[in-house]
């Protein structure tokens, strides 16, 4: 049997006995991210915390019984004790993000479970390599929180991509540590195109000290262009964490 | 649960073949792993079977094909939710590969471990008896290298992450060895019908 070769970092302490109970989650606060996208913050008061990049299952009722539950992942900190946020984006014609794109309003319950999956997380330790498109940036904004509310000093980097500067969800809060990417339109002087092998081989000339840990996440499509890219720069298989969104 | 305020969900109709908490994926067929997608060409795989068997062997692409074939057809179920309806995979069974190695009385469980270091666990009664397969078709064509190809293991009684994309093979053990995800809060065996998602479910 080979060595895993990508196994779960026995650094990572996941709190995984919590993810066996449905917790109710009360809807406190709704913030407009994009025409596309919003980020809903709830109140769990007995959330046992997560580590950024993990996600959690949402489920919601119809008076019928019948139950639909998606996976999202968190994007706010661990240190926002008791609350977590999500951003979603309004898929056409989606159960869950039309319900909350549509329907939902502070003081509405759904259920959540969780955290779940260590294997995306980032607990703050080792240099980041951060790769996302679209609500692929959720988890990897925990991990911005996190470096920026804990005052860590490991090197971190955030590549974005997004169809334009009006589809970058969290635009305001990005500092140096980010380069965005536009694929479809840009403003003045921003060149217009995909994440680029020439993206990555300028992060990579930065390489640390102990190397990038990197983490990529998005649709299938894009987390395998990116990853190629990253695999056709040198960074090693073993330390590429996908997270497809399906 | 409490009923959500004004969710009514889209039109339903009523699916027997719907495992509890499960949607119908339709004609989509999300991709869902944690690793680059190997470059893995045909004339590279290879299975292997080893652990407490009377004698362990290893098949090449040629060697696996030329065991007597066998398909799936049905349903599958993908732990985050989807479920799929009349998919085909062609390949050959597992029975055919365990047989070949005849299986040590004391063997009771098994890890199948792929190409690119992933690993899940099975109890041994779940891999036989025409319950298991190695595929590299689905449809008529062959398997996408993003969904396992040039070949998977498939076990569709059990939830998807059980059925290791680019398997390269199984090892017969006396004792449940969790693999990856079981190592990382899901589910030890993961049966769609009990809802076996999560450690404690
Ligand atoms: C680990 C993980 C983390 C994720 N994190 C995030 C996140 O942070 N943010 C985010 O926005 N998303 C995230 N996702 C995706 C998320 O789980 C959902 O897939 C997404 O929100 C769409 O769900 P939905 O119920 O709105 O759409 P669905 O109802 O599932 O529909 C999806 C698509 O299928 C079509 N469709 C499906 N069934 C039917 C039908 N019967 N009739 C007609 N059309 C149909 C819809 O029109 C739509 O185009 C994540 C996924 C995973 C696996």
């Amino acid at each position: 049997m080979p060595p895993t070769r990508f196994a779960v970092p026995g650094r990572i302490s996941v709190p995984n006995g919590t993810a066996g109970t449905w917790q109710r989650a009360t809807l406190t606060d709704i913030r407009r991210e994009t025409s596309h996208a919003a980020t809903f913050r709830f109140a769990v008061p007995d959330w046992a915390g997560h580590v950024p990049g993990q996600h959690l299952m949402l489920r919601l009722r119809a008076a019928d019984g019948y139950v639909a539950q998606r996976h999202y992942s968190i994007a706010s900190p661990p240190d926002d004790t008791g609350h977590v946020e999500l951003t979603l984006d309004h898929v056409d014609g989606g159960e869950v993000s039309g319900w909350f794109h549509t329907v939902a309003k502070p003081g509405d319950e759904v259920e959540v479970r969780g955290p779940l999956s260590g294997f995306f997380a980032w607990p703050g330790d080792r240099p980041a390599l951060l790769i996302g498109a679209g609500s692929g940036v959720v988890p990897l904004m925990s991990m911005v929180r996190h470096h920026r509310a804990r005052g860590l000093s490991v090197p971190l980097r955030l590549l974005v991509s997004a169809r334009g500067p009006e589809e970058l969800i969290y635009a305001s809060e990005y500092g140096a540590e980010t380069t965005p990417v536009f694929t479809r339109t840009a403003p003045e002087g921003v060149p217009v195109g995909r994440v680029s092998a020439a993206h990555v081989a300028t992060l990579q000339a930065d390489r640390p000290e102990g190397d990038w840990e990197a983490y990529v996440c998005g649709s299938n499509g894009f987390a395998e262009h990116a990853s190629r890219l990253l695999v056709e720069a040198g960074q090693p298989v073993d330390r590429i964490r996908i997270e497809r969104f399906g | 649960m409490n009923v959500t305020r004004g969710f009514t969900g889209r039109p339903r109709v009523l699916n027997d073949g719907l495992p509890p908490g499960q949607y119908d994926a339709g004609d989509d067929w999300p991709v869902l792993s944690a690793e680059v997608t190997p470059d893995l060409a045909p004339a590279d795989w290879t299975f292997t079977v080893d652990g407490l068997v009377a004698e362990e062997r290893t098949w090449g692409w040629d060697e696996a094909h030329a065991l007597p074939p066998s398909a799936y057809e049905g349903d599958i179920h993908c732990v985050t939710s989807w479920s799929k309806f009349g998919v085909r995979f062609g390949g050959v069974s597992l029975d055919a590969f365990l047989d070949a190695v005849r299986p040590a009385p004391e063997a009771t469980h098994a890890v199948a471990y792929a190409h690119t270091g992933y690993t899940t666990n099975l109890p041994l009664a779940d891999l036989t008896g025409g319950r298991a397969w190695i595929v590299w078709e689905y449809g008529d064509g062959p398997l996408p290298a993003e969904h396992g190809g040039p070949a998977r293991l498939i076990v569709p009684h059990l939830y998807f992450w059980k059925s290791a994309k680019w398997v390269a093979g199984l090892r017969l053990l006396d004792h449940d060895e969790p693999g990856f995800w079981e190592q990382n809060g899901y589910h030890h065996r993961g049966n769609p019908w009990e809802e076996q998602r999560y450690s404690g479910d």
